[in-house]
Order: C-alpha cells, then structure tokens, then sequence
C-alpha cells in the first residue's frame, strides 16, 4: 500500500457561480521512502495539492468538490478535527519557502523545536533532543545556535532550524514547498544536500514542491508536471528530464538556458500562464502549444498511460515528438 | 572606445554614529569597484544577495550616492556632477527593475507612466505625437497599441517588465541597467523577455548592465561577465571563458552550485560551507577565505589584488591562473 494516494482530488475556490477550479482532477501516489517533485509555475495548484494532504487549505473559501487523498489508507478529506491533529506532524511535516516568515520572532530557535517535541513526543522533548535535531540538519555549534532567535540566523540557517523543527515529529513524509527558491544558489545546493542525505538516513518519503526543473534531476524518483490545474506529465525522473513527452514539459526545458548552452535565441514559450478560474476550454495548454491543432480546443484530453509508468495529458504527444 | 568608465568606486552605508555625528561603522556594500563597458555591450554581473550588485547599478545611475570612486560615462564623471547637471545625463542612463508589480505606479495609465519620461525629457510636442510615440514604443516591447489606456493592475507580471521596459526606451538610453528582470516572471515567460531584450538591442544598440543571480541566463545574454562576492569584483571574464574556465574558487563553486537538468550530468558539486560573512565585518586577507576550499595561509592576511591571470581574464585570487579545465 502506499504511503499516500491522491485520486482524482477536485479543489474550488468560492462556491456555486464564482466557483473557480484550481485543482483539477489531480490523481498520484508516494510509496514509503520515495522522493516525487511537483513542478509547474505559478497558479498551477502544486501548492493547494500539497497542502491538501494535511488539510492545510482554509475552507472556505476552499471547497473539495472531489476525490479522495488517502494517508496509509484513510481519507484525510473525510477526518475529524481530532483525527487530523493525530496525522499532521506526526504523519506529515512541512516546510515552506520563506523560513523566516514561519518561524515565530519572540522565541528562541531552540525552543520552538522542543515546543514540536513536547506536543509528538513529550518524552524526549529535552535540550539534548534539541541539540541532536540541531546536529542532525548540520547547524554548527548546536549547542549555543540552540538560544538564537531567528533574526540572528541567515535565511539557509533558518531553513535548517525549520526542517529540524518538520524532523521532530518523525513524520513519514515531508512535504517541501519550494523550500530553496528563497535562498541563494549555494546555499540551495546546501540544502538540497541536506534533504538527500537526511532521505537516505532516515527513509522518509519526500514531496518536492518547485518550479525549477533543475532541481527535479538532483533529488526525485518520480516527478509529475502541473498546468493550470492538472497534471499533464507523471513519470519517472530521469525517463522525464531525458525524454520529455508533453508539449508543455518539453516547451518548459527548452526555454530555459542551460550552462554551456551555445544557443543564440532562447524557444519561449508565447502568451501568459491561465489564471485560476479562467482555464481555456479543451487542452489548456493549447493556446499556448506550438503543436496545438483545432481539435485540441474541443475536448480536454485524459491522462493516460502511454509507457510502463508514463503518463501523458495529451493524445498527440507521439505524433509531435518527431 | 569606452562608454562606462567605473574606478575605484565605493558606496558605503554609514550604520551607527559616534560622536559628533561621525560614523563609526559602515556597510561596505561597494568596496572599490573597478570595469569599463563598451557602448552596445552586454556586461552580466553576477553574485548572491548583499554581495552588492543591485547597489552597484543603482550607484552608476545615481539612484544611491557614491561613497568615492568615478563613475566616468561618455567623459563626463557622473559622481561628481550637481542634480542638475546629473538630469541632462539620466536620459542616456535608464534602470529596468526586478519586481514588476512595484515600480509601476497603479494610479497611472499605461500611457501616462510612459509618457512621462517623454514629458520630462521634453522629446514629443502636443499630445497627438505624445500618444504617437506612446503606441509606438509599445509596439516595440510586443504590446497592443490597445492597452495604452489601461492600468498596471491589469497585466500580468511580464507584460508589466514590458511597459518597465518601455518606459526606459523612451527616452533612448545609451544604457540600461536590468536589474534582475527576470527574477521575478514565471519560468515560460522569462525566455519572452530575455529574447525581447537582444531583439531590442539588435535595433537600437544600447548596452546593457545585466544584474543577475542565475548563471545560465547571465551566460547566455552576456559578452563579459563579471563576478561579485562581498562588495568587490573577484572576477571578470569573457561569458564563455568564465563558465568553461572559472580562475576563481567563488566563481567555480557558483557554477558547480546550478541545478543542472542533465540527469547523466557527472559534474563533481563543490559545496561551499557556511554563509557569505557580514559586510560590515569583511574577513581579514582574502574576503572568501573562511569558506573557500583551497584557502593558503597567506588568504588570511593578503588581500589579493584583481589581477589579470589570461589575457582579458581578470581573477582577485592569489592561486588563480593554476586552475584548468579538469578543477572546474
């Protein structure tokens, strides 16, 4: 059984006319121990998705409108207060993109881990729990950083008192929400080493949420690519970054430079990212597709599964790749 | 021919006072900065946050008061010059923002914040030539001649940077400093603005002083790069050359440091310990010592001079020039 499975999860914002769909029909699976990066930009619903597994989106003005997102076989939509409190820590930690607007300003770091430890695991919320957790996510001098406040540490350390904080809990899955798009690159490749060491030694199953593709190839097993809504690529990530099959992945890495790229015009893709509640009809990424043919306007395409564990939104994605 | 002149150019940010209002400690945010630049050139500058790269682009234009140095543009040392002589030369100097939703003003119509720099250079005559230019500049960015009545809020954020992007054509600039304009749009449409901006180029022959953090974008739109760690520049270089052959440990760390798609990528990571130190407390010698990975005794005590390790190939390290193709 999988750790977790997401199947065909429907999420509105506002209800009956103003209703608008920001997850749309989003269906995957993270087995125990597995790394999955959601990728897409900005509005796609990565975020709400995984937010959504701990029940995290307010309603309203959220609404599910669908679905089921199964946490070791029991339905987190369908949970009680009491039921979700159980779950969210102990069976699923966060962390988020700006560390320092998670972090609470009036308390020592040190004490906001223990405050973790006391509520999961009020046996070993001591100092030296603390300075172990400190240790563990490789803060220098523990023992002293332990009686900082967050405004006397860096934005890198800061990340790493959160993920110590999400560690706390012993969760069985971790979900990152763009946890180094605030960071600078080397400190991005710090923690990004941080998480694949910390995934090795502890086995805990990560949800990657970002929009660098870059950073899919580092760390995922298995990456699914959103737009506007929906998945449109699920594959294994190696298979995804070598051999991309939707319009929309290969138009995303190609307009991206690469290091030693030697190109002399950069493919764009043309017109915006759709807004929430403003999706075109049929395949949405057709307005944009450089591939796009009449019909892909008419009716919206299903996910389907073209090779052993690959998926693809689109029915023309084999035609187009010659 | 040189169009841009820097030497030796500080800003400081004096942080407490003691007495008699003298400063006792400042940010040393630009610490004797040195490069030229020729005209329709593009000069990418690079380097993490606080290493003070906006700041050195906001100097040039004199958006913040240098501390000392020169600034020397087409003869003329803007560092030196009053207010009022500094206005005549702004038209030739535009900046480019990073965050397009603040550095429009939201009460003004697409054709006002445009406009205005035509008004107060005094370009146009009469409102039908005002529009006129108007619609035409908005053409040039790849906007509809339609949106010229409509307000900020109603775009998205790279149809934003292409109204941020008129307004500084307007009044045809001898130079632009984009300071990080991309950063901030979604990834597909970075590449938009990116191509806009060579498109532009290639039919007016501005330069521009490329400010950003992603090497890749850098690589790709620049002729020289230029690296800053803390304040100073540590290396300067042709695009290609830097990347394929980096002579300083910061800059070889930089590049090692971007997330590469390539999954058969076999390129060793160098990690780099620690955070960039507190500008107000440079380290003593070398200023990335404490976290450099090849560091010698004599990087603690000896500043190293930017020095020219290969022809055209400028590197502030006492070990540079020892480094091939097999350390990068």
């Amino acid at each position: 059984m999988a750790l977790l499975e997401i199947k065909h999860l429907k999420l509105d914002f506002g209800s009956g006319a103003n209703a608008a769909r920001a997850v749309d029909d989003v269906s995957f699976a993270i087995a125990a121990g597995e790394t999955v990066c959601l990728v897409g930009e900005s509005g796609c619903g990565k975020s709400v998705t995984a937010q959504s597994i701990a029940r995290l989106v307010p309603t309203p003005p959220a609404v599910y409108a669908g679905g089921e997102i199964l946490l070791n076989g029991r339905d987190v939509l369908r949970m009680s207060g009491k039921e979700l409190r159980q779950i969210r820590g102990r069976v699923v930690s966060y962390i988020f993109q700006e560390p320092g607007a998670s972090l609470n300003p009036v308390f020592r770091v040190g004490n906001q881990i223990k405050e973790s430890l006391k509520l999961h695991q009020p046996d070993r919320a001591t100092d030296a729990e603390v300075v172990r957790l400190l240790k563990l996510v490789g803060i220098p001098a523990p023992e002293a950083r332990q009686r900082n406040y967050p405004f006397e540490m860096s934005g890198g350390m800061q990340q790493r008192v959160m993920i110590a904080m999400a560690l706390a809990s012993a969760p069985q899955l971790l979900v990152a929400d763009e946890p180094t798009t605030a960071l600078d690159v080397t400190i991005q490749a710090q923690i990004l080493d941080l998480l694949r060491d910390l995934k090795q030694r502890l086995g805990m199953a990560i949800l990657l949420i970002t929009h660098n593709l870059g950073i899919v190839g580092d760390l995922a097993d298995r990456v699914a690519v959103m737009y506007a809504g929906q998945i449109v690529e699920l594959a294994p990530a190696r298979d995804l970054l070598r051999r991309p099959l939707h319009p929309y992945t290969r138009a995303l890495m190609n307009s991206v430079p690469k290091l030693r790229g030697n190109l002399e015009r950069l493919s764009a893709i043309p017109g915006n990212v759709p807004r929430t509640g403003n999706f075109p009809p049929g395949c949405r990424f057709a307005p944009r597709c450089p591939v796009a043919r009449p019909e892909c306007s008419a009716s919206e395409p299903g996910l389907v599964e073209v090779e052993a564990g690959r998926w693809v939104r689109c029915p023309y994605w084999n035609e187009s790749l010659k | 021919m040189t169009l841009l002149d820097v030497q030796n150019l500080k800003v400081h940010f004096p942080l407490k006072t003691g007495g008699f209002g003298k400063p006792r400690e400042s940010v040393k945010a630009v610490d004797g900065v040195s490069f030229t630049m020729a005209p329709g050139e593009t000069l990418g500058l690079v380097g993490e946050s606080g290493c003070g790269k906006s700041t050195l682009g906001r100097a040039i234009v004199r958006l913040v008061e240098p501390t000392a140095g020169s600034i020397l543009f087409e003869g003329t040392d803007l560092a030196k010059i009053s207010n009022k002589e500094l206005r005549a030369h702004r038209r030739q100097l535009q900046i480019i923002f990073q965050d397009p939703f603040s550095s429009l003003n939201p009460r003004m119509t697409v054709e006002n914040i445009i406009g205005e720099a035509l008004d107060i250079h005094r370009l146009v005559d009469g409102k039908t030539a005002r529009r006129r230019r108007v619609v035409e500049l908005l053409k040039d960015v790849g906007l509809d001649a339609s949106y010229i009545e409509r307000y900020p809020h109603e775009f998205s954020g790279g149809q934003r940077q292409r109204i941020g992007i008129a307004r500084a054509l307007a009044v045809k600039p001898r130079l632009i400093i984009c300071d990080e304009p991309v950063s901030a749009l979604d990834v597909s449409v970075q590449a938009q603005i990116i191509n806009l901006l060579q498109d532009l180029q290639r039919e007016h022959g501005m330069a521009y002083l490329f400010i950003a953090h992603d090497l890749a974008v850098v690589e790709h739109i620049s002729r020289r790069v230029m690296v800053m760690y803390l304040g100073r520049v540590v290396e300067l270089a042709e695009a290609k050359t830097i990347i394929r052959l980096p002579q300083h440990p910061y800059t070889q760390a930089l590049i090692s440091a971007v997330p590469e798609v390539d999954p058969d990528s076999k390129r060793q990571r160098i990690i780099l310990p620690g955070d960039v130190p507190s500008p107000i407390h440079p380290p003593a010698g070398c200023p990335f010592h404490p976290r450099c990975p090849v560091a010698e005794a004599r990087c603690r005590t000896e500043v190293p001079v930017l020095r020219e390790v290969a022809p055209n190939h400028l590197a502030a390290c006492h070990l540079a020039g020892k480094f091939t193709e097999k350390a990068s």
